[in-house]
């Protein structure tokens, strides 16, 4: 077995725990390159099927190729796509700073379909080398009533064993691929074929790392316009991966006060 | 627009992911500097992203500190605003040879779940002990959990020499009394290294200060520390995670957890010992796949026989399956609040099975930070200790020596982990159970008996309550089918409760295992070529789930609907005249606690049809759904 193989053995394992373990799951798809590696794995693990609901909190402002890819492998996909829309800003917490207020309303956007559904699990495809507070992350992660993520109080977890019970009203996060890099998402896209947005390939000089909103996310410096060259550039490369995500960097503690309450 | 289809590859990536991989997990007291030394690897390795390092010094300046490395991975705001470590984390880095995962984990005894999370997933250690400080409770509190969560290969890390001015006689002092708690727990140190993580002394490089040592730097202890051994060489042990039957498979999944497999092996299913073949190892997007199947991937197979399995089932090879049992010995770790006790009510997790125990014994308990025996009654949050416990069904296990990955379990309590350990041996002190069950098949093919009695073999349950005419239809038809020249048997569930099942009262639990002996009875009749004809009131929906999964495609349900006043009126074995007065306190009929079934085959009210009629009935639900073959139910129609 080779890396590749290791990374995708583990991730199959986490999804047929949650689908074994947890009674109303539902798959986040942000239809970007780490969703779109999670549901190629989900079907893997299952065999062709997926056989969970795809959620899409759309907050209406992705990128026309987004939803472009989004309806086409849908459907090839043969998935149970639900897109759940997101409220509007003035619902947000004001003392945001303007990005991340902008991202919370997915958050809320996500509460609402939680509410909706009644889902004990939902599967994320978050990575622990995106970003510090992910790092910190269980693969199976339990969420307050609200969302919200108590770091000071998360479970343990070893040798592959999960807390799966939820308490009542309350949802876990499952995390299949917390365990892999950037690097290796595209290794196995390319490795996989999986079909990915055009829009992560250098095309007059940018191209974007990562995929959010398009008003708070902003493309990279790059020549890369293959996955092989994308490989490359991140062999070398120190710009961490997020560095075009705004809300990031707006404060110190932006992003953990955002996961803290229930975002990704 | 244009999608992106990229031709699959199966090449190398250009990119270093075949670099060997290790997980390296940095352990030892509060403020020894772990989260410093990360910081200090990362930069000497050329690791940290570009306007990291401003970052952190433009965060030490706004709360008017001097430098702080550990900002680097304390990322959450209590973490910084209290100067400690609280929950494990990641980060990665490279050293000439290979790609590290390093593992920071707290060092804080309240955080010590957090330790476990962490270094329970490392092929190594780093125990790091503050120079000025020496060996700490905590720092052998870590040693002996990284021994206890397997992690053989530590390397040790001296901080802080700058506070003992360099001084070798200092190091040599920490170095001997560790070395010495290590190895007394059977873990060999493969180094110990001074340093200075602040300053960087004998991280990445040899520096003056300490000119006195000649050993390796941190970077090369870490680079000679290897990744987890194989598992491939041990028997197959492969725990079943579910079964789908997503289309016209069954398809056992789960992941192999040592060992391999391939079509065409004969196996074990481990604990009820039945055996099968591998048909197919199935895949997507290309199935069937050929070849071995090794240890670490995680596969779907499907059998050359419809056998009753579920999650937690061990599958091995025949000869070579792992043992089941009803009694543990283990080695374990508690991590919840409150004490773990004799006589407790737990539930277990092992690899993939959920079993209730109790604690039988509790044989140990040490606070492995003093390295102190205490009283043997309870094990205190943070402690160790070794317990005997009992599991309310079989289970399949080994012992951890024999095999590491099927030899650990975890303790659930309230749904939430509370502890885990190691199999140091099963069945401990019990009368012997015969390992590797076998059954032995029958010497008679299915269609050889089919042949001869022109029908399948089935079970046939009769649900309903009492007097709604079970037993009168059971005989009735068990006397038709004779006569046509099957093989019928009744299986009353009066009559097993006088034999069989004498050991059994009324209580839910009991009424569960009378149904499921009756199922298990009832089925082995059925796999060889017989009807079996149960009647039982079997009132609980999941006991008769439970039933239907044993028998599986054999199953037929016919509910007896005769309303409860015709049931009252008849009351063949006076049975309700007795409850009525009292004398039958759990008798289903008067208490209304008779659940009705919902996907049966047949449903039969006998208050309104002869038994003739009735089993007319059965007969052609019998007929079309495969059991009874044509000629037969042709006779049949013409008596």
């Amino acid at each position: 077995m080779d890396h590749l193989d290791e990374l995708e053995a583990q991730s199959i394992y986490i999804l047929r725990e949650a689908f074994a373990r947890l009674k109303k799951l539902a798959l986040l798809w942000s239809l970007g390159k780490d969703s779109n590696v999670m549901i190629w794995l989900a079907r893997k693990a299952f065999f062709g099927r997926v056989p969970f609901p795809a959620l899409h909190v759309d907050t209406g402002k992705k990128f026309p190729e987004m939803y472009a890819f989004r309806d086409r492998f849908g459907k090839e996909w043969d998935l149970d796509l639900r897109v759940e829309p997101c409220p509007p800003i003035d619902s947000v917490d004001p003392t945001l700073p303007p990005a991340a207020r902008s991202a919370a309303r997915k958050t809320e956007g996500l509460k609402l379909a939680l509410t909706k559904y009644g889902f004990d699990g939902l599967i994320a495809g978050i990575r622990r080398d995106e970003e510090a507070t992910r790092a910190k992350e269980r693969v199976f992660s339990p969420r307050g009533l609200e969302g919200e993520w108590d770091v000071r109080d998360q479970p343990p977890e070893f040798w592959d064993h999960f807390n799966a019970s939820p308490p009542q009203g309350a949802h876990l996060r499952i995390h299949p691929i917390l365990h892999w890099t950037e690097a290796d998402i595209w290794a196995y896209t390319k490795r996989e074929g999986i079909p990915i947005i055009p829009l992560y390939l250098a095309k007059d000089g940018k191209r974007y790392r990562s995929l959010g909103d398009q008003d708070i996310t902003n493309p990279v410096a790059s020549t890369a316009s293959s996955i092989d060259e994308i490989l490359d550039e991140l062999e070398n490369t120190k710009i961490p991966e997020r560095a075009g995500r705004a809300l990031d960097h707006e404060t110190e503690d932006a992003f953990e006060r955002l996961r803290v309450a229930g975002y990704l | 627009m244009n999608m992106i289809l990229p031709t699959a590859s199966i090449s190398a990536t250009p990119n270093g992911t075949t670099r060997p991989q290790v997980r390296i997990v940095i352990v030892g007291h509060v403020d020894h500097g772990k989260s410093t030394l990360v910081g200090r690897l990362l930069h000497e390795t050329g690791s940290l992203p570009d306007g990291k390092l401003e970052m952190l010094k433009a965060v030490s300046a706004r709360r008017g500190m001097p430098f702080e490395w550990s900002f680097l991975l304390d990322a959450l705001q209590t973490e910084r605003d209290q100067g400690i470590t609280i929950d494990t984390t990641q980060i990665r880095f490279r050293t000439r040879s290979r790609d590290v995962v390093l593992i920071d984990a707290p060092g804080h005894a309240e955080f010590l779940r957090n330790m476990i999370t962490g270094a329970s997933q490392a092929d190594g250690a780093v125990l790091i002990i503050d120079a000025l400080e020496g060996v700490r409770s905590q720092t052998r509190r870590h040693g002996y959990l990284l021994h206890l969560l397997g992690v053989k290969q530590v390397a040790v890390v001296v901080n802080k020499m700058d506070r003992v001015d360099f001084s070798a006689d200092r190091f040599k002092e920490i170095s001997d009394e560790i070395s010495a708690h290590l190895i007394g727990l059977g873990v060999t140190p493969t180094a110990v290294v001074p340093i200075s993580a602040r300053d960087g002394d004998g991280v990445a490089e040899h520096t003056p200060r300490i000119g006195w040592y000649k050993g390796p730097t941190v970077v090369e202890a870490l680079d000679a520390l290897e990744p987890a051994p194989q598992l491939a060489e041990l028997p197959l042990r492969l725990p079943v995670q579910a079964i789908y039957k997503f289309d016209d498979r069954r398809i056992v999944a789960g992941r192999i957890e040592s060992g391999s497999l391939k079509a065409g092996d004969e196996i074990v299913i481990m604990p009820t010992g039945k055996i099968a073949k591998i048909k197919t190892v199935e895949s997507w997007p290309v199935t069937p796949v050929h070849g071995p199947q090794g240890a670490g991937r995680s596969v779907g197979i499907t059998l050359d026989r419809e056998l009753f399995l579920e999650r937690g089932d061990v599958i091995g090879h025949s000869g070579q399956s792992p043992r089941d049992t009803r009694r543990i010995r283990a080695r374990i770790f508690w991590l919840h609040d409150k004490p773990l006790t004799t006589g407790e009510q737990i539930l277990i997790r092992l690899g993939t099975r959920e079993s209730r125990a109790t604690v039988v014994a509790i044989e140990k308990a040490i606070d492995p930070g003093a390295l102190s025996n205490e009283e043997n009654t309870a094990i205190a949050r943070n402690h160790v200790g070794e317990i005997d416990i009992s599991l309310a069904q079989p289970v399949a296990t080994d012992p951890y020596t024999d095999n590491p990955r099927t030899g650990r379990l975890v303790i659930e309590v309230n749904g939430r982990i509370a502890g885990g350990g190691l199999v140091l041996s099963v069945d401990a002190g019990r009368p012997a159970v015969p390992i590797d069950i076998v059954p032995v098949e029958s010497a008679l093919r299915p269609d050889e008996r089919s042949a001869r009695y022109h029908h399948n073999g089935a079970v046939i349950w009769l649900t309903g309550l009492p007097g709604s005419g079970k037993s009168t239809l059971a005989r009735a038809l068990e006397r038709r089918l004779f006569g046509n020249g099957g093989s019928p048997i009744l299986l009353d569930g009066d009559t097993f409760r006088a034999g069989l099942n004498s050991d059994l009262g009324f209580s839910p639990q009991d009424r569960a295992e009378n149904i499921r002996r009756l199922a298990e009875v009832a089925t082995h009749l059925a796999r060889n070529g017989h009807i079996a004809i149960v009647a039982a009131v079997s009132p609980s929906t999941a006991d008769r789930a439970a039933a239907r999964r044993i028998a599986d495609s054999a199953f037929r349900e016919v509910y007896v609907a005769t309303p409860a006043e015709v049931c009252e009126t008849r009351d063949p074995k006076g049975h309700y005249a007795k409850a009525r007065s009292g004398g039958l306190p759990s008798f289903t009929g008067i208490t209304n606690d008779y659940q009705p079934p919902t996907g049966n085959e047949l449903t039969i009210d006998t208050s309104n049809r002869s038994v003739s009629d009735a089993t007319d009935a059965i007969e052609r639900m019998l007929a079309t759904t495969g059991i009874l073959f044509d000629e037969l139910t042709d006779l049949a129609a013409n008596i």
